[in-house]
């Protein structure tokens, strides 16, 4: 629905217009910041640039800065936490729909990495003031910590529109200036996502242990930005975890001798990495178990000769209905991708089953190889945030090993 | 899976008049259902004794039965069918609330549907059983592992004494299978458990009531969940109760997305209804689950749960505009969820969890001056008549649209919470939920209580007093200022927390809301209207469901074609309800066929008006002057219809008039000089028309004079309200005095009515539609009971039963007359007193009334069509022909919930008190049941 915009922008005082020239008029501001749900934290102006010229102005969350990523928008609802952790988002700036973010503060413990990995986060009511009884510190606090730049007070429904209409760009966040001639030659700068390897830069950099080392099965975890959730939904099942760096040779792994390979989620464009899809090519001529999520999904179907594609704008929330084409029940789903796997590729292949579908627009949600161990699926079972329903493919993965 | 064939005809059971815990969602529910069955093609009866709802309207379903709801009705419908070669293969109870269920089981005890060969989908009765019997619950909890708090099932007083001693003190009893928690209550300390055990033992059908561990202060939560035939469930909504446990959920202030959850605690709880409803039985269709979750350790246990579409669905239907009743229909008949597509985006799938961009606040809406005497602490038991829904891109911002829903005078959450209530009694106050504590909490706050002395004896989740009280700290700050000096940043500030024009303008003093709304609308902050689209934008969605936020980007899209507005009635209360519901539809319906664009504007989640799917685009606003000016500045209408939204809409029209935009239908002028008594009398005196004397006063003096001038017994009432409010029937010095004082601290400024009152003497009323040029009597009603009870508390009877041919030819006379003469283009109601066959003429009220559905279900014509288009102009009466299809009478019978207030005297007078109505055909006067109601139509008289 194209909506009159143009005609109908409103424009509040002079602080919010869609224009390049310029930055803020100063207009006389109260001093106690009191949007909804705030406390008092200090209003500094900052502005939303987008690749393609919007711009959107609003207040800064958390660390006065600038910073760059490709903007994408998750509709979750809970979990705010979890997602700004998930390593899959790094490089991006990150939209929360949800009207109000922060409502719970912060706790470590729910977090799917040690630190945030989004590079931005764009909200509408920044909500500092929390109430929970575990949390530990105000959302603000948190990214404080964790350095993050953000903005808040900005139309955040208007510009998922936009980005549904326009498809996924890049955007640059500034507190530190509101000059968007500047600005958009910060911006210029920016490497489209399509070909950037992300994977390798939020990779663990030595291998390590995770679970009990007497526990009944042995998995490889080839961590691309393995979320802590998967490895918790894996020793929960009796698995004794080692988590090696992307770029370690199949030749290191193997000498562990694990049951079963596990390929994890992680940011960036599969198609720039080469080195994993040789290792899942090797994975498989062993003939062990292997097991995909996310950029594993889509790594194992390029090393089956699938190719991939980079989206209009991804899936990201955790309300994405998922159809199990083997059982023919369906299942709600976390998803967090901007690229996809290319249907008419699989559907070609003469050993690739597609085992789930999204019942939304039918792209691919789940493939298995016919001759060899092996399935992944695009979305994330192990949710965090998000429903459980699609955990049972742990189980599966689990049943496969010895 | 394709759906069940061999369905071809199915029967929905209604839920019957309403009553306080089950009102119009159900109607709402009925309708959709109603209409998603038909798309497939499938036959659909319906049964229900309310006619004044629009699922018993042949828009709605194929054949209507206005009947009893009970299973002698039932019987009737099958055996009819199947005679007529028409059976009914299956019949939905899950849309008619509780009463449709426990209707469904008894006909299924007595074997009628097996006799009949009728199916039951949508529910099983084992699942109903198993939900509604404490005990069977608590044990398939234990059973499923999910922690519930510790009770026992208790059949006796000593039995329940005993368990009592046992669990320890707070506890609550639970009767099984009540409605709205009727019996139920907290208690506290020994010396309460007594009353409370009995009260809960007689309410229950099946003397059994639940003997709980109370946890007060725990946050309360309500999942609404969808099942397939093919066990798929997705979670439809997730609300937060902002009042916690304690307080029904039905008299809670709720909020949506849920505000305080964290994932890890709410995935929990999903997963545990996601088990709950697998385990409850095999059937596909809505199912409404209730947690409490502990606030310190996130423990959660389940409440309850109720395997059909509930009060709460419509709820969540309007929070996140999937249409919950319609796709569950479509489940019942054998469809799953992931064959269905997303009614809302057209191109997803309904198998999918709405995302909500936005925030919703549900207030309820209460009527307790109108129950003298009752406890009006909520608790176990709801109490509320009604309820609003406000959206808003913030939590502040849809709380303070909702305060301005309500139509009792808020004008946001203001502390403003009558001047008799000293600040000592509102901190004390703040321990006892009642139906203004949140306004008692503003007052708290803006007398500096601490936060944490609100929290501790509220037990609200300080969360949302944290938010409250940001209002207070933006208010300190507004007043340092006055309008000319406003920094435009501030301005939007306070638009954006959801404070009105007015408040703004009471808050600087010095100025209006004129003044205000100029000097925002100067700085550019105007309102923008977003679109509820169940997936955050994430979709492009075709619906036409608009609210309205202070944000940059507007959605809504003004067309060129012609339009017309129709004022929806707002909230549910006693004297507005349905009815008019009903009427605003039916006007949608009949501005759609004629080619303009229908837009309606409401504030009710429980009605049909506010289904996206029924008008061409739905504003879901306040019915406040405020939100309806921008309306109209936005869409700039072609006019706006304000005689079917009851005395809500009706009160707006002045102001509209002065905007300059058109009224349809009968001019405000003449509007007014109907509502105004004064100018009305002088009417009626010139046209010879006889009424009872009266005088009108501002003050306890003049009144007084007044009274001695006419002669008592007088009836007293203030001018522009409905149902009575406030109005009684007086016989001396003393009472009028009291009744004066009363009056005008609820209305300061209100011009007191007096009338003489005509005792012993007949009432009647009727309905009409003028043209211009034709008078059409819709009908004549008689009243049994006599004059003194409120007209919607009597039971009216159509056509007259015992008024000869000379009154009826005065009230046929009196009606034309003053429909000429008040220039009505619509509709007309006209209240008369008879007394030694004189006729006097009450009042004349120029709208829709209460009784035009009874009257158009009683005739079978479509008199709001007829009326609506009469009002447009673009029909008049002699292009349609009246058939009144009735044999004997129709007696629209009032329906009470007096034993919500076990402390009130069932006492009826000037007041209205009841809440619904219910339909009854008698063939002639020898039927028992109206002789009953005519021997004891005094009875409950108050004088």
């Amino acid at each position: 629905m194209q909506s009159a915009l143009l005609g109908k922008l409103t424009s509040f005082a002079n602080t919010h217009i869609h224009t390049f020239s310029g930055g803020i008029s100063s207009s006389s501001r109260h001093d106690v910041s009191l949007r909804p749900g705030m406390e008092t934290i200090e209003k500094v102006p900052a502005v939303l640039l987008l690749e393609d010229g919007t711009a959107y102005h609003g207040f800064s969350a958390a660390k006065i800065g600038t910073t760059t990523g490709e903007i994408c928008f998750n509709t979750g609802m809970t979990g705010y936490q979890e997602i700004f952790t998930d390593p899959s988002y790094a490089g991006q700036i990150l939209l929360m729909t949800n009207a109000h973010i922060g409502n719970y503060g912060a706790f470590r413990e729910e977090t799917e990495s040690k630190d945030i990995k989004i590079s931005g986060l764009v909200v509408k009511n920044y909500t500092v003031q929390y109430s929970r009884r575990m949390t530990e510190q105000s959302i603000q606090d948190y990214l404080l910590d964790e350095n993050l730049v953000g903005i808040y007070g900005v139309d955040t429904r208007a510009i998922v529109r936009h980005i549904r209409d326009k498809g996924a760009m890049n955007a640059i966040i500034s507190s530190e200036t509101t000059d968007l001639e500047e600005l958009k030659r910060q911006l210029d700068a920016v490497p489209s996502m399509a070909g950037l390897e992300l994977a390798s830069t939020v990779s663990t950099k030595e291998s390590y242990f995770v679970g009990d080392p007497n526990a009944g099965r042995k998995v490889i975890v080839y961590d691309f930005g393995v979320k802590k959730s998967i490895l918790s939904n894996l020793t929960d099942r009796d698995c004794y975890l080692k988590v090696l760096p992307a770029k370690t040779p199949f030749s290191e792994a193997i000498e562990w001798n694990p049951d079963a390979f596990f390929i994890s989620n992680g940011p960036g464009d599969p198609a720039s990495m080469d080195y994993a899809v040789q290792t899942v090519k090797e994975i498989l001529n062993s003939g062990k178990p292997l097991f995909g999520i996310c950029l594993g999904h889509q790594l194992l179907a390029l090393a089956n000769g699938i190719g991939t594609y980079k989206m209009h704008n991804g899936h990201r929330g955790a309300n994405q209905p998922v159809k199990n084409l083997v059982t023919g029940k369906s299942e709600i789903t976390t998803q967090n991708h901007g690229f996809g796997v290319n249907p008419d590729d699989v559907r070609n292949s003469p050993n690739t089953i597609i085992t789930h579908v999204n019942l939304n627009d039918d792209t691919i949600e789940g493939i298995r190889l016919k001759d060899k161990p092996a399935f992944s699926v695009q979305y994330h079972p192990e949710a965090s945030p998000g429903p459980h329903d699609a955990r049972y493919l742990f189980d599966e993965f689990v049943g496969m090993m010895k | 899976m394709p759906r069940d064939t061999s369905i071809q005809h199915i029967l929905i059971i209604g839920s019957g008049p309403i009553i306080i815990g089950q009102a119009c969602e159900f109607d709402y529910s009925g309708s959709q259902a109603s209409r998603s069955l038909r798309e497939e093609g499938i036959r659909v009866s319906l049964i229900n004794s309310n006619p004044a709802t629009i699922m018993t309207d042949p828009v709605t379903a194929d054949h209507i039965y206005l009947l009893p709801l009970e299973p002698a009705s039932i019987e009737k419908i099958l055996k009819e069918n199947i005679e007529s070669g028409d059976r009914i293969d299956a019949v939905l109870p899950t849309m008619g609330g509780q009463t449709a269920l426990n209707l469904a089981k008894e006909v299924n005890e007595m074997g009628i549907w097996e006799k009949y060969g009728v199916r039951l989908i949508g529910v099983d009765i084992e699942a109903i059983d198993r939900a509604e019997n404490r005990e069977l619950f608590r044990q398939l909890m234990v059973e499923l592992g999910i922690s519930v708090a510790p009770s026992h099932i208790a059949n006796s007083f000593l039995e329940g004494k005993e368990y009592a001693q046992q669990i320890g003190f707070p506890l609550v009893i639970r009767p099984s299978f009540t409605l709205g928690g009727t019996g139920g209550s907290f208690v506290h300390s020994k010396d309460d458990l007594d009353a409370a055990l009995q009260r809960g033992l007689t309410a229950s059908p099946t003397h059994e009531v639940l003997v709980e561990k109370a946890v007060l202060g725990w946050k309360e939560y309500e999942l609404e969940l969808l099942r397939d035939g093919a066990d798929n469930v997705c979670i439809i909504c997730v609300v937060e109760n902002l009042d916690p446990m304690g307080v029904h959920t039905g008299d809670s202030i709720t909020v949506a997305p849920a505000m305080t959850l964290s994932d890890t605690c709410y995935q929990e709880m999903r997963n545990m209804a996601i088990q709950m409803m697998r385990a409850m039985g095999n059937f596909a269709g809505g199912c409404n689950v209730q947690f409490a979750v502990d606030p310190h350790t996130e423990d959660i246990i389940s409440i309850e749960i109720n395997p059909r579409v509930s009060r709460s669905s419509a709820l969540a239907s309007k929070a996140t505009g999937y249409p919950i009743a319609k796709v569950a229909a479509k489940l019942a008949i054998g469809y799953n969820l992931d064959e269905i597509k997303n009614m809302v985006t057209k191109s997803t799938s309904a198998y999918f969890e709405p995302a909500l961009d936005y925030v919703i606040v549900k207030m309820p809406r209460w009527n307790f001056d109108k129950f003298q005497g009752a406890d009006d602490t909520l608790g176990l038991q709801m109490k509320s008549v009604g309820e609003v829904m406000a959206i808003g891109r913030s939590f502040n911002e849809a709380l303070q649209k909702a305060c301005q829903s309500l139509e009792n005078n808020k004008i946001g959450l203001d502390g403003e919470v009558g001047f008799y209530k000293s600040s000592q009694e509102v901190i004390e106050g703040l321990g006892r939920p009642q139906w203004d504590r949140i306004f008692n909490i503003k007052k708290a706050m803006d007398l500096g209580v601490p936060l944490k002395t609100i929290q501790k004896q509220t037990l609200i989740d300080r969360w949302f007093l944290m938010q409250i009280q940001n209002l207070s700290k933006l208010e300190k700050e507004l007043r340092r200022y006055t309008l000319q000096n406003i920094p435009a940043d501030m301005m939007i500030n306070l638009k954006q927390n959801g404070y009105s024009d007015l408040q703004i303008a009471n808050i600087l003093g010095n100025t209006t809301e004129e003044e205000v709304y100029e000097y925002r609308r100067a700085l550019g902050i105007r309102r923008t209207y977003k679109l509820v689209d169940t997936c955050s934008a994430e979709f492009e969605s075709k619906t036409p469901y608009y609210y309205s936020t202070f944000d940059q980007e507007n959605e809504s899209v003004k067309s060129d074609k012609k339009k017309i507005f129709v004022l929806g009635s707002g909230p549910n209360r006693i004297g507005q309800g349905i009815e008019f519901d009903y009427c605003c539809v039916h006007g949608i319906l009949a501005i759609k066929e004629y080619g303009y664009e229908a837009i309606m504007v409401n504030c009710n989640p429980e009605t049909v008006s506010t289904d996206f799917d029924i008008a061409d685009k739905l504003y879901f606003e306040p019915v406040f002057w405020e939100h309806l000016n921008e309306l109209l500045d936005f869409e700039q209408p072609d006019g706006v219809i304000v005689q079917l939204g009851g005395q809500t809409a009706l009160k707006l029209s002045e102001k509209i008039r002065n905007k300059g935009i058109p009224i349809i239908g009968t001019s405000f002028d003449d509007m007014d000089m109907a509502e105004d008594r004064g100018r009305f009398s002088d009417l009626l005196k010139e046209l010879e028309i006889p009424y009872p004397e009266y005088g009108s006063a501002t003050t306890a003096e003049e009144a007084l004079e007044v009274a001695n001038r006419i002669g008592y017994p007088v009836l007293v009432r203030p001018s522009y309200v409905l149902g009575g409010q406030r109005m009684r029937i007086v016989i001396n010095d003393d009472e009028l005095e009291r009744s004066v004082i009363g009056i005008l601290k609820h209305f300061p400024d209100n011009r007191i009515l007096i009338d003489h009152f005509l005792d012993r003497a007949e009432e009647c009323e009727i309905d009409a539609i003028c043209d211009g040029e034709d008078v059409h009597i819709m009908g004549i009603m008689e009243h049994i009971e006599p004059a003194g009870i409120h007209s919607g508390d009597s039971s009216a009877v159509l056509p007259p039963f015992s008024l000869s041919q000379n009154v009826l030819d005065q009230m046929s006379e009196f009606t034309k007359k003053l429909a000429h003469a008040l220039n009505i283009r619509g509709l007309i109601n006209i209240q008369f007193a008879v007394k030694n066959e004189k006729v006097y003429v009450i009042e004349a009220n120029p709208r829709a009334s209460r009784t035009t559905p009874f009257i158009a279900k009683a005739y079978q014509i479509p008199y709001l069509n007829i009326a609506t288009k009469v009002m447009l102009g673009t029909h008049k009466l002699k292009d349609f022909s009246f058939d009144k299809k009735l044999n004997g009478y129709a007696i629209k019978e009032p329906v009470f919930s007096f034993e919500k207030f076990p402390n009130v005297n069932k006492e009826l007078g000037p007041e209205m008190k009841s809440t619904g109505e219910a339909i009854r055909f008698i063939e002639d006067l020898q039927d028992p049941f109206f002789r009953h109601l005519y021997k004891e139509k005094s009875m409950y008289l108050s004088r």
